[in-house]
């Protein structure tokens, strides 16, 4: 049995600890909101937050998560935070296809939380792991500006 | 009410769904008793299949092959060459030859593991240079001529001063839309319904009814949110709803096909690879006395989409320039490589990219600044264009350069750089400009004799409406802008207009989701229909109205002649890069970007800078970052950083204006969109790389690789 914390809540599987993380929060827990673009870490659609960090939830085998405090989209956006950012989002533009979006979402919340007046160039660096085809990025960007500012004193 | 300006942006009508994450895309689908279908791919490049081997299957697997399919074994884009299930001929490593159904993936891919078949392997041609040089025996799926009699050219060349001979290419562009492909065929007493990522509904269905051989009723197609599209879901989908269809269809079960990155990278379609050889006659003074172009084409192992391809990189082949005496020629041409398809541009970006190389590197024969250079022979209003046709509405591209030459402070900036480049060794600055268009919707007739796109609305009891059109949203924003033009006709909020995704069990056929044509041809639609509405409307009572595609006429297109209007309307744009390159690692560093476009009138500001910013993103990339290649009929880049797409470091601010100028067959005035932005990317990126280096370049990607080549290479000459 390896037991974490998914979302706020202690939970508990008897998977075998060579599983995905990103299977088991979408096969198992039936969490949907992690996406899988590549399955390789190098899009960043399945981005968690494990202890605060966010990682590609595609290259961690379960069995390295006992006890971990696991946050994934489908919990954080019940937040007050997350809605500052989906707000946001929707005002730069920031959203087209979407499918790069619950793990964009999940990149800004851990920079924002570490830096909560990133500059331009940070905020890049901080979403680099994460690719979009659609927007260019930019209007991203300036989401996660926006969202700095408008959730001043909170992140 | 939607009172404001059309072009006052709202908030989209997915984005809750999509930010949460809790929209479904096909892979979030779960169903009870679903099977997963993986396909076995030929391993060879061309040759006659012997025989198939399988391993034996355990209980609960089955394979499922040619054999099973009711209907024709082929997918028809335009000709019938595409096999749902290879099981004669194979084409090229990766054609789906068969396709093993079962509960467990891990299973299915041991199983792949231990199939043995037996191919006999013929000569295969790998590479667009073979194909060029054996085109009369190795296939030729579409060719076109046109223009000045070559006569003409001939006499007009012994008469010149001097000829300038140029070839260039381009390369590959892989789609890395974020969603993989997938599909989803469930089966049902009375039909088949397919679900998926796609772009073309009814592409999709008319597939299925021809694979099936069964009635119009019995298939049904649900678009799916869809990640991503750019072109890779407009013909591919098609292939795979056969594949489910024809699995559901005899395991009685629910059936998804869900490709991996690898996969995905390898035997979907991409970009077409090109070739461009030039002939160019210049006086003394270096003016253009005639100019002739052959372009090819590698079209991968089917026809596809490609002779429309190649239609519309020749339309392009003059760029926006009204040529003396222009000539063309072009041919798509077989290989044994994966199929390419539709890439956003569809043919013009390889076009411009060569064309705008090719006038730059001639006005520097010219000893002129490419811009003057290129703004002498600049198509205006009531020219014509190479096809004979007619650039009926303004053109705004003079205004539009003075603009950015002003904004950039173009003179100032080229002293700048070049006292920079003077004093710096190791770092190089430059800046290049593109000047572009895009014909909007299908070229020529096609609207009027093969899409005849038909929209529906339909209100309720409660005075809702509902948009019924097959247009896909794949992230630019269809569900919005077409939701807007419904509000604003009918003066009811936006809220009350709903547009779920298109089923086509409810909606009419209104066309592929394709060509830049949805916001024009059927948003136009779109308003006609909500006026008639309007008109009719009777409060608590349900009604509904239909509208159908008129043809707007113009100088009748002849697509054997090549001659007349090729497009109803163009969309316009222009690009200025600023540039930083590294002549020690060849490495460029994109420091500035400006865009100025013409698309008529925006439906809603922040979509169109969306899809600005995307499309000038990848079309930069296109040009200096994004290389794939292949190699005995092998794509060589199977993951996302092999091939290297833009990541948000890569990527700076851009400047970008719309200039209004509405197009009156346009709902509101406007005019396509999706790929414009993307077709002035590489070549202005290009010509900063040359400005900075004062080298010249003829093929894109440039890569560092490239630029180290091109630079010692000039210092070899030099010491020569």
């Amino acid at each position: 049995m390896i037991k974490f914390k998914l979302n706020g809540k202690e939970v508990e599987t008897s998977a075998p600890p060579t599983l995905r993380l990103i299977d088991l929060l979408r096969d198992e827990f039936d969490l949907i909101g992690t996406k899988e673009g590549c399955g390789d870490g190098e899009c960043g659609a399945c981005s968690v937050m494990v202890n605060n960090l966010v990682q590609n939830s595609c290259l961690i085998p379960i069995g390295a998560i006992e006890c971990a405090d696991i946050l994934t989209i489908d919990g954080y956006s019940k937040t007050e935070l997350f809605k500052i950012l989906s707000d946001c989002y929707s005002e730069a533009g920031a959203v087209q296809c979407g499918f790069c979006i619950p793990g964009m979402v999940m990149a800004s919340a851990a920079l924002l939380s570490e830096n909560p007046n990133p500059t331009e160039e940070e905020i890049r660096e901080g979403i680099s792991g994460n690719l979009c085809r659609c927007t260019g990025y930019n209007m991203i960007v300036d989401a996660i500006s926006l969202a700095a500012k408008k959730g001043d004193g909170i992140w | 009410m939607l009172n404001k300006d059309i072009s006052t942006s709202v908030k989209k009508k997915e984005h809750d769904g999509k930010v949460s994450g809790q929209l479904p895309y096909i892979s979030d689908v779960k169903l009870d008793t679903l099977l997963y279908g993986v396909l076995y791919r030929s391993p060879v490049a061309y040759g006659k299949v012997r025989s198939i081997q399988l391993p034996p299957l355990p209980a609960g697997y089955e394979k499922i092959g040619a054999e099973h399919i009711p209907g024709n074994n082929f997918v028809k884009i335009l000709k019938e060459d595409q096999p749902i299930f290879a099981n004669e001929w194979v084409n090229y490593i990766g054609e789906p030859m068969f396709m093993l159904v079962g509960p467990e993936l891990d299973i299915l891919y041991q199983l792949l593991e231990q199939v043995e078949v037996d191919i006999e392997e013929h000569q295969a041609i790998f590479t667009l240079k073979e194909a060029i040089e054996q085109k009369d025996q190795a296939g030729i799926f579409a060719s076109h001529e046109f223009g000045e009699d070559l006569d003409v050219i001939q006499s007009i060349e012994k008469n010149a001063h001097q000829v300038i001979v140029e070839e260039y290419e381009t390369g590959y562009q892989e789609h890395v839309y974020l969603e993989p492909q997938g599909m989803l065929g469930i089966y049902k007493q009375d039909e088949i319904l397919v679900e998926g990522s796609m772009q073309c509904l009814y592409y999709v269905k008319n597939a299925l009814v021809s694979a099936l051989a069964c009635e119009d009723d019995e298939v049904r197609v649900i678009q799916s949110p869809t990640g991503g599209g750019f072109g890779g879901k407009e013909d591919f989908p098609s292939m795979m709803a056969c594949h489910v269809a024809v699995a559901a269809k005899v395991v009685k079960k629910p059936v998804m096909l869900l490709f991996d990155r690898a996969e995905d990278m390898e035997v979907t379609t991409k970009r077409h690879p090109a070739k461009f050889k030039y002939r160019t006659a210049l006086d003394k003074q270096g003016n253009i006395l005639c100019m002739s172009v052959e372009l090819f084409l590698d079209s991968g192992a089917n026809a596809g989409l490609s002779p429309v391809v190649l239609q519309r990189a020749l339309l392009n082949s003059a760029g926006v320039y009204k040529i003396p005496h222009f000539h063309a020629k072009g041919y798509a041409l077989k290989t044994n490589t994966v199929p390419n398809g539709a890439f956003r541009g569809f043919g013009a970006p390889q076009s411009f990219a060569a064309i705008e190389s090719h006038m730059g590197h001639i006005s520097k024969k010219a000893n002129r600044d490419s811009i003057e250079y290129k703004r002498n022979y600049m198509v205006k209003q009531g020219d014509p264009t190479i096809t004979n046709g007619k650039f009926k509405d303004p053109v705004l591209l003079e205004d539009m350069i003075m603009d950015l030459m002003k904004v950039t402070d173009y003179a100032k900036k080229k002293a700048e750089y070049r006292s920079f480049n003077q004093k710096s060794n190791r770092y190089k600055k430059g800046i290049g400009a593109s000047f572009f268009l895009h014909g909007c919707g299908f070229t020529g007739s096609g609207e009027r004799d093969h899409i005849k796109a038909t929209v529906k609305l339909a209100k309720t009891e409660n005075d809702g409406v509902q948009i019924k059109i097959s247009n896909a949203d794949i992230g630019q924003g269809v569900l919005t802008t077409m939701s807007k033009i419904v509000a604003k006709e009918l003066d009811l909020p936006y809220e009350d207009i709903s547009f779920p995704y298109p089923d086509t069990k409810v909606v009419p056929d209104s066309g592929p989701t394709v060509a830049s044509r949805t916001t024009m041809i059927v948003g136009k639609l779109l308003e006609r229909a909500a006026k008639k509405l309007k008109e009719q409307w009777q409060s608590g009572v349900a009604q509904e109205v239909i509208e159908h595609y008129v043809h707007e006429e113009m100088i009748p297109w002849n697509e054997e002649k090549f001659s007349g209007d090729a497009y109803p309307a163009y969309a316009w744009g222009i690009n200025f890069i600023e540039v930083e390159v590294d002549t020690l690692t060849g490495n460029v560093r994109v420091e500035k970007v400006y865009g100025s476009f013409d698309i008529g009138k925006a439906i809603d500001e922040r979509i169109v800078k969306g899809q600005i910013d995307g499309g000038l993103v990848q079309g930069i990339a296109y040009g200096f970052m994004e290389k794939m290649t292949s190699k005995s009929g092998r794509i060589q880049q199977k993951s996302i950083s092999d091939y290297g797409p833009p990541t948000a470091m890569d990527v700076v601010h851009i400047e970008s204006k719309l200039f209004d100028n509405p197009y009156a067959g346009g709902p509101y005035g406007a005019k396509g969109v999706g790929e414009l932005p993307l077709t002035g990317g590489a070549p202005a990126v290009q010509a900063a790389i040359e400005d900075a280096l004062q080298i010249s370049f003829y093929q894109i990607p440039v890569t560092p690789e490239y630029i180290i080549e091109s630079l010692m290479k000039k210092a070899g000459e030099a010491l020569d």
